[in-house]
């Protein structure tokens, strides 16, 4: 067996002027969130989109020491909304980054909606991705956030495609697509009333290639999750279903172990591993290098209902 | 197990060239991005089955990979600007897709801000290229022209769907001196005319082959965009930075030496440099500086740098740091403002402009003219209506330290925000500063 893949074998496809300005563009997004806004927060889920925006938000508000630490404190929250379906190995990761690095989080349980009565599941397994708008718009009132920094770019999905880097929200959390405000230059348009809020998106120009080679350049830590290990999955309509407390196993569906790594991670009940030997951020962009399907497609069960999918929950006030 | 990387690889055309690209979905501008990122592999299989369970037998219609929103696809136009990546070995790239009617200039504009390159589709179709002189479409015209007046610094024309046309060559021949003696006729640089055909795949990303070679032996179109140059930062001229943002005292940060964060608009500073607040004037040295996170010995245009001074000085965001004597202050400006509202401007109604990070109070004066879209030719106003461009004279209730938008981009854009509406209202490119 050959050494393990490191990231200088691939420098063809790294290119470290491109990750920098790209680092140099995310950075002033962030900072730009910080100066425009009274009370914002940062979504952080544990997930690598999030792990590499609070990369960014370390760079670009406190002081390297050494290696992965930083001093000083970031000038907002963290906020997560938990859908009580999490990857526990997900919840852990995230509670030890934050303690490691002294910040800040806030919670919003979807647990708590479905207790007050604002979520009504239609059935206990029912997947809560969609439900998670509620205790989100829920959190951004109980908080008074008037912005919300997120992981989301563009390549992901169509609608996001179309999505501005500071993204307005009305006064019900609602994404206007057609009320867009044209985004010029970097002169971003942060003005609006009281209630209103926005999402402000500063990997929006990222490609999943581009923050794998981030992680790998930037040695961020990550969830095991999204590196090759044995799971106990089942097959159903060419997706692998990761077997959990959450799963409904059908009847004729046999469980068998698989090699696999996560390339998203959300709600158990939706999200789906790729089989994979990849088991580090380099082997990861060689994979992704050659892969044929993209990031949500091969992952996401929520995706594939429609053409609109995205678009419908967003309008609703989803990430 | 952590990854061994190896040091900083620099090459000049490494930062990603972002383009526009202009022209209706008739032209194929959908078709020719959706080969663009077919043959680059940035489409992947899922979405190709997508599309194919949509055509249901018929040939794909890469336009689908485009029009992201649900009216999009209803009413099969492209409503808003779409960013798409795709990269090559040379090159990574950012399309801005702009929609190509009439009524959209204004999500052209949007596109055109901060593109490096602007490539216009001609679809030879459309032209009755066997009579002398051709005469172009109004729209490539307006395409064209729009790009020039918005300053993107490279224009491409990709002549489109010569695969259709019995004399492909004779074709290309006479459009491209068409547009040739158009591009004399509007003092407009172009960058090169590619003929192609983007639903075969011609010339798109393979160079021509087959009975192509015998009138063509040029560059492909990917061969273009690979090799312009991408707009460069101001690295010469006297420093100018827009103050972006400053830790507060108290918010965790405070135990830090107080840093004046900003992204360089043109210049570089080092440690030790003196320098001139704006609007202030007060004066200081430069003792430390950083960047994302470490401690640098110097920054330069288009980084964001952290100044650390040697005295106490009252600035906030907004103010500007400059080299002593060097940031003029202006308060009455000409420039060309396109107007992307459904109100139209209106002279003397305050507005919002926003020039570096300062919110100022601003007038438009007087409206010297409006452009005719199609010829560029000037004519009387006493209005801008939505997707119109003109020039005019703007007055502002505090100084800003403007410069021509041709000389830096930072120190020449702002946007025009409706008070009422909180709405993007317009653009201005400043042309000339009276001080």
């Amino acid at each position: 067996m050959n050494a393990p893949l490191s990231i200088d074998k691939l420098l063809p496809a790294l290119d470290h002027h491109h990750l920098d300005h790209l680092e140099e563009e995310a950075i002033f997004i962030l900072r730009e969130v910080a100066a425009s806004f009274e009370r914002p927060a940062l979504l952080f889920s544990g997930g690598k989109d999030s792990c590499v925006v609070l990369r960014l938000a370390e760079k670009a508000f406190k002081q390297r020491v050494r290696g992965n630490q930083f001093e000083g404190r970031l000038p907002f929250p963290l906020l997560h909304v938990d859908t009580g379906h999490n990857f526990p190995e997900v919840i852990e990761f995230r509670d030890r980054r934050v303690a490691e690095m002294g910040e800040r989080l806030v919670v919003g349980h979807l647990d708590d909606s479905i207790a007050r009565g604002t979520v009504r599941l239609a059935h206990e397994l029912e997947s809560r991705n969609g439900h998670q708008t509620v205790a989100l718009l829920e959190a951004i009132e109980a908080h008074r956030f008037d912005a919300l920094i997120g992981g989301a770019r563009r390549d992901e999905e169509k609608a996001r495609a179309k999505e501005r880097i500071f993204s307005h929200r009305d006064g019900f959390g609602q994404w206007l697509p057609k009320e867009q405000r044209p985004e010029l230059w970097t002169l971003f348009n942060t003005r609006h009333r009281p209630g209103e809020h926005f999402r402000s998106f500063p990997i929006s120009n990222w490609t999943e290639l581009d923050v794998w080679l981030y992680v790998a350049r930037e040695n961020i830590p990550l969830p095991g999750l999204y590196f090759a290990h044995q799971r106990e999955v089942i097959r159903r309509k060419g997706l692998l279903v990761p077997v959990t407390a959450v799963t409904s196993v059908q009847a004729g569906e046999t469980i068998e172990t698989a090699q696999v790594r996560f390339r998203t991670v959300g709600d158990m009940t939706c999200t789906c591993p790729v089989e994979s030997d990849a088991a580090n951020a380099a082997e990861i962009v060689a994979e992704t290098l050659t892969v044929t399907v993209s990031e949500r497609g091969a992952t996401r069960m929520d995706d594939r209902t429609s053409d609109s999918s995205m678009e419908r929950r967003k309008k609703e006030g989803y990430f | 197990m952590s990854a061994v990387l190896s040091p900083a690889v620099a090459a000049p055309t490494s930062r990603a060239l972002r383009f526009l690209t202009a022209g209706s979905v008739d032209d194929g501008k959908s078709t020719l991005i959706g080969r663009l990122l077919f043959d680059s592999r940035a489409i992947l299989a899922d979405q190709l089955d997508a599309l194919e369970r949509r055509a249901a037998g018929e040939p794909i219609d890469l336009s689908l990979l485009t029009d992201g929103l649900e009216a999009e696809r209803e009413q099969g136009i492209t409503i808003d600007v779409a960013f798409r990546y795709f990269a090559t070995r040379a090159r990574k790239f950012i399309i801005a897709d702009a929609p190509g009617h009439e009524q959209y200039t204004r999500n052209m504009v949007t596109a055109a801000a901060g593109s490096d390159a602007a490539v216009v589709l001609v679809d030879v179709t459309k032209l009755d290229w066997k009579t002398r002189p051709v005469a172009l479409l109004a729209q490539t015209r307006r395409h064209a022209l729009l790009a020039h007046l918005l300053r993107v610094p490279n224009l491409v024309f990709a002549i489109n769907k010569l695969d259709a046309v019995d004399a492909p060559g004779a074709a290309f021949a006479a459009v491209s001196a068409a547009l040739r003696a158009f591009a004399v006729e509007a003092g407009l640089a172009v960058g090169a005319i590619v003929p192609v055909s983007a639903l075969r795949g011609d010339n798109v990303t393979q160079a021509a082959s087959g009975e192509w070679q015998a009138w063509y032996d040029g560059p492909s179109l990917l061969q273009v965009l690979e090799s312009l140059p991408a707009a460069d930062e101001s690295h010469e001229g006297p420093l100018a930075v827009p103050l972006q943002y400053i830790a507060k005292e108290g918010d965790g940060t405070g135990h830090q030496p107080r840093t004046l964060w900003g992204r360089i608009a043109q210049g570089h500073v080092r440690a030790g440099d003196h320098i001139q607040v704006f609007p202030s004037g007060e004066r200081a040295q430069v003792v430390a500086l950083r960047r994302a996170g470490e401690n640098v010995a110097e920054a330069e245009a288009g980084q964001s740098a952290g100044l650390v001074l040697d005295r106490q000085l009252d600035v906030s965001r907004g103010d500007w740091i400059g080299a002593p004597g060097t940031l003029a202050a202006t308060q009455r400006f000409a420039a060309t403002l396109a107007w992307l509202d459904t109100e139209p401007a209106a002279i003397g109604r305050k507005y919002w402009l926003r020039h570096g990070n300062r919110w100022v109070q601003g007038r438009i004066s007087a409206i010297e003219h409006v452009l005719d879209i199609h010829t560029l030719a000037p004519t009387d106003a006493h209005q801008l209506a939505v997707n119109e461009i003109g020039r005019v004279i703007v007055e502002t209730q505090q100084p800003l330290p403007l410069q021509p938008y041709a000389d830096n981009r930072v120190g020449g854009a702002l946007i025009v925000v409706d008070p009422t509406s909180n709405r993007t209202s317009g653009a201005l490119l400043v042309d000339h500063v009276s001080q």
